[in-house]
C-alpha cells in the first residue's frame, strides 16, 4: 500500500514520522488497538451508533458560517466552521464519542485521558457519563489553575481529575501520567488520547474520528460557493487534532492550501514559545517519532503559550510530515496577536473564540488571500473557558 | 567476551542487579557509587541515563533523573566519567539503561562506540521497539558487542517472549506486574507466581531477572525463588536521598539485601 497524506503505513509512518515507540508494558494494548481499530471503525453497527450520536448528542453537522464583516476586513471570503457549537464547546467531542464506542467494543470498563486546556478532559468526562464508565483525567497542575471552570465541569460530570505534578505541570506531563496509568492498568483501561499524537494507531484513529469536520466542509462549501474546494483551510495546531480533522479530506487536493497555525508565545525565538515546526527536530515523544522541541542532548524542553491547549512540545506525526514535505504552510502567532483576534471576532461577528482558535484567526492577515478566494477557518472551540484570561488581559484585547 | 554471561555462569542463583541514575545525588557520584556497588557484591549494575520524560518510571526514578539533569548529566559527561572504569571494576557487567531519544540525538552508532569503549556490556531502552531494533540497530549493537535487554510483562504473548529470547544473549528482564518502577505489587496472591512459573516452564535460552517493585531483602529473596535473580532500582535511589557519603550508602544497601 502506498502511503499517502491520509493513510500512514502499516507501522504507522507518515514519511519518517510516526511509529510506536512504547515500553513493552503498553505493547499488548496498543497492538490490540492497532489490529482492531480499522475493522471497528468500518463496522456498520459502529458507524450507525457513531453517526447517531454525532447528530443527536454532539449536534452535527456544525454550521459553516460566512463571516461577512470579517471577510470585509480581510478583503477575502471567510467561512467559519463552527466546531465551537459542538456539545461541550469544542471539536474534541467528535473523537471522544468515537473512542468511547471503540472502548466498549474492546471490552474496556475504565477510561483515562490527558487534558491541556481541559476541553478534551470535559469531552471525555461527558461521554463517560453518557456511557456510565469510570473516568480519570490527568491535567497539569498549572493548567488546572488557568482552566478552573473546566476542572469543575469534569468533576460535575463525575470524572476524577488528577493533577500532574512532574515537569512543567502542563499537557506533556499530563500525557506522561496518563501513559503511566495505562502501564499500571493494562487490562481494563482504554486511554482516550485527545490529539493526533501518541503511538500508532492513535494519530490515524483520532484523525479519522475528526475527519467529519472536513467531510462536512466539502458538502457545505459546494452548497454555499459552488465548489467543494476552498483556496485555504486554516486551523491551529497544538498536538493537531482539529487541524487534522479540518485538513483530512483536503490532504489529497493540491489546490487547497493548508495552513497550520502554531503558538509563538512571547515570540518564536524568545525562549517562551510552542512553535514546534520551527523550533523542533525529529525526536520521540509519547511513543511517536515527530518534530519535537528538545535540547541538544535530546531532553524534551518546556514549551510556552498563554493558551493551555497549544503548549505541547511536539506535533502529531501527520503534521510533522505536512511541515517537512511542504504540503501545509506553518505560521506562528504570538500571545498578543491571538488576544487581539479574540476581540476582533467577538466584535465583528459576535462569536467569542477559544484562545487556541484565536491563533488560527490571527493568521488571516498573513495568508495573502485575494477577494475571490474562499478561506475556511476551523473555529475549533468557544471562549467561555478562557474568560478569566480575557479579563486579565483586557487591556491588550480591547 | 560476554561479562553478562560470565556473571550468570559464575553464580547461577540470587544474582543482584542494582540500578542507579548517573549523576545522582551529585554529578560526580556516578563512578564512586559504581565502585561501591561492585565491591559490596552487586552482580550486575545498571546505570540510568537520565531523561526528561521517563515513561516507564515511577516518581522516585523520575525525580532522580530531574536532579541528575539539573546537575549537568548527559551522555557526553557520562562517557567521560566512565572512561577507565574497567581498570577499577574489571568484571561486573555494566548495563546502560535509558530512553531512546537522547540516544538518537547522540547518534546510535556514536552511542554504541562510546559505550563499548568504556566497557559497557548491555543496553536497556524500554521504548525501543523490537522491530526497529531488528530493522535498524541490531548490526551496530553486534558490531560493538553490546547486548540488548528486553522487558517481558505478564501480558507479553508466548510467541513474543520466544522472539525476545532469540534476540539477545544476556538476560530477560521480567517486569513483576503492572506498573511503573518503584510501585508496590497490586496483584492478587498467586497471580505473580503463576506468571513467573509460566515463564520458567518455557525453558528459555536466557536467564531471567525480575524487576519493578523489588526493594528489600524479603522481596529480593522471594523473586529469586522464581528467577536467577532480581533488579532493584527505586529502593536504592531512595537510600541515596540526602546522604553525605553516597558510596557508603551504596555498600550498606547491598549488604542489607545480600547479608
Amino acid at each position: 500500500m502506498t502511503p499517502t497524506y491520509q493513510q500512514p503505513t502499516e507501522r504507522g509512518y507518515y514519511g519518517q514520522f510516526g511509529g510506536a515507540f512504547i515500553p513493552e508494558m503498553l505493547y499488548p494494548n496498543v497492538e490490540e488497538l492497532r489490529q482492531q481499530y480499522l475493522d471497528i471503525l468500518a463496522d456498520p453497527g459502529f458507524q450507525q451508533e457513531y453517526q447517531l450520536l454525532l447528530r443527536d448528542y454532539v449536534g452535527r453537522p456544525t454550521p459553516l458560517f460566512e463571516a461577512k464583516r470579517l471577510s470585509e476586513k480581510y478583503n477575502t471570503r471567510v467561512f467559519l466552521k463552527r466546531e465551537d457549537l459542538c456539545h461541550t464547546g469544542a471539536h474534541k467531542v467528535n473523537n471522544t464519542v468515537g473512542q468511547i464506542l471503540l472502548a466498549r467494543r474492546l471490552g474496556k470498563t475504565r477510561i483515562i485521558a490527558e487534558t491541556g486546556a481541559g476541553q478534551h478532559g470535559v469531552a471525555t468526562a461527558t461521554v463517560c457519563a453518557l456511557m456510565g464508565m469510570q473516568c480519570i483525567v490527568y491535567m497539569g497542575e498549572i493548567d488546572m489553575e488557568r482552566q478552573k471552570p473546566n476542572v469543575y465541569r469534569m468533576r460535575l460530570l463525575g470524572a476524577e481529575v488528577r493533577a500532574a505534578m512532574s515537569g512543567s505541570r502542563t499537557l506533556k506531563d499530563a500525557t506522561n501520567e496518563a501513559i503511566r496509568d495505562w502501564i499500571s492498568n493494562p487490562v481494563d483501561t482504554h486511554y482516550i488520547i485527545g490529539s493526533v499524537v501518541g503511538p500508532h494507531p492513535y494519530p490515524d484513529l483520532v484523525a479519522r474520528l475528526q475527519s467529519v469536520i472536513s467531510e462536512e466542509m466539502r458538502k457545505q462549501l459546494l452548497e454555499k460557493t459552488g465548489s467543494e474546494l476552498p483556496q485555504y483551510v486554516v486551523a491551529c495546531v497544538g498536538g493537531g487534532s482539529n487541524a487534522a480533522g479540518a485538513f483530512y479530506h483536503f490532504l489529497e487536493e493540491p489546490t487547497v492550501q493548508l495552513v497550520a497555525v502554531e503558538a509563538a508565545g512571547h515570540g518564536i525565538h524568545s525562549g517562551h514559545s510552542a512553535a514546534t515546526s520551527v523550533l523542533g527536530k525529529p525526536g520521540i515523544i509519547h511513543g511517536s517519532r515527530t518534530l519535537l522541541m528538545q535540547d541538544e542532548d535530546g531532553q524534551i524542553t518546556e514549551p510556552y503559550s498563554l493558551s493551555a491547549g497549544l503548549d505541547y512540545p511536539g506535533i502529531g506525526p501527520l503534521h510533522a510530515f505536512l511541515a517537512d514535505s511542504g504540503r501545509a504552510h506553518f505560521i506562528s502567532i504570538e500571545d498578543e496577536e491571538a488576544l487581539r483576534a479574540v476581540a476582533e471576532l467577538s466584535r465583528l461577528e459576535g462569536i467569542i473564540p477559544a484562545l487556541e482558535t484565536a491563533h488560527a484567526l490571527a493568521a488571516l492577515g498573513q495568508l495573502g488571500a485575494g477577494p475571490d478566494d474562499v478561506v475556511v477557518v476551523n473555529l475549533s472551540g468557544r471562549g467561555d473557558k478562557d474568560l478569566e484570561t480575557y479579563i486579565k488581559y483586557a487591556d491588550s484585547i480591547m | 567476551m560476554n561479562r553478562i554471561k560470565d556473571a550468570f555462569d559464575k553464580k547461577q542463583k540470587n544474582l543482584l542487579n542494582v540500578y542507579f541514575t548517573a549523576g545522582y545525588p551529585s554529578l560526580h557520584d556516578t563512578v564512586p557509587i559504581l565502585q561501591a556497588l561492585s565491591a559490596a557484591g552487586a552482580d550486575l549494575i545498571e546505570i540510568g541515563m537520565p531523561f526528561s520524560d521517563p515513561l516507564a518510571d515511577g516518581p522516585v526514578i523520575q525525580q532522580s533523573s530531574t536532579v541528575a539533569l539539573q546537575n549537568g548529566m548527559n551522555l557526553r559527561v557520562l562517557f567521560g566519567q566512565l572512561a577507565g572504569i574497567r581498570e577499577q571494576v574489571p568484571d561486573t557487567p555494566i548495563l546502560l539503561m535509558g530512553y531512546l531519544n537522547p540516544v538518537l540525538q547522540f547518534g546510535v552508532e556514536n552511542f554504541c562506540r562510546e559505550a563499548a569503549a568504556v566497557g559497557a556490556d548491555g543496553v536497556i531502552l524500554p521504548d525501543l521497539p523490537l522491530d526497529d531494533y531488528v530493522a535498524e540497530y541490531q548490526p551496530v549493537f553486534q558490531q560493538y558487542n553490546l547486548r540488548p535487554v528486553f522487558l517481558i510483562t505478564p501480558q507479553t504473548a508466548p510467541a513474543r517472549i520466544r522472539r525476545i529470547d532469540e534476540l539477545t544473549d544476556s538476560f530477560l528482564y521480567l517486569v513483576s506486574g503492572p506498573g511503573t518502577t518503584g510501585g508496590a505489587s497490586t496483584q492478587a496472591e498467586g497471580v505473580q507466581e503463576a506468571y513467573f512459573q509460566r515463564i520458567e516452564a518455557m525453558q528459555l535460552r536466557n536467564p531471567r531477572l525480575i524487576g519493578f517493585g523489588i526493594g528489600d531483602k524479603a522481596s529480593f529473596q522471594k523473586a529469586c525463588q522464581y528467577a536467577e535473580g532480581a533488579i532493584i532500582g527505586s529502593a536504592f535511589i531512595r537510600a541515596l536521598e540526602g546522604v553525605d557519603d553516597a558510596p557508603a550508602a551504596a555498600s550498606r544497601f547491598v549488604a542489607s539485601i545480600l547479608s
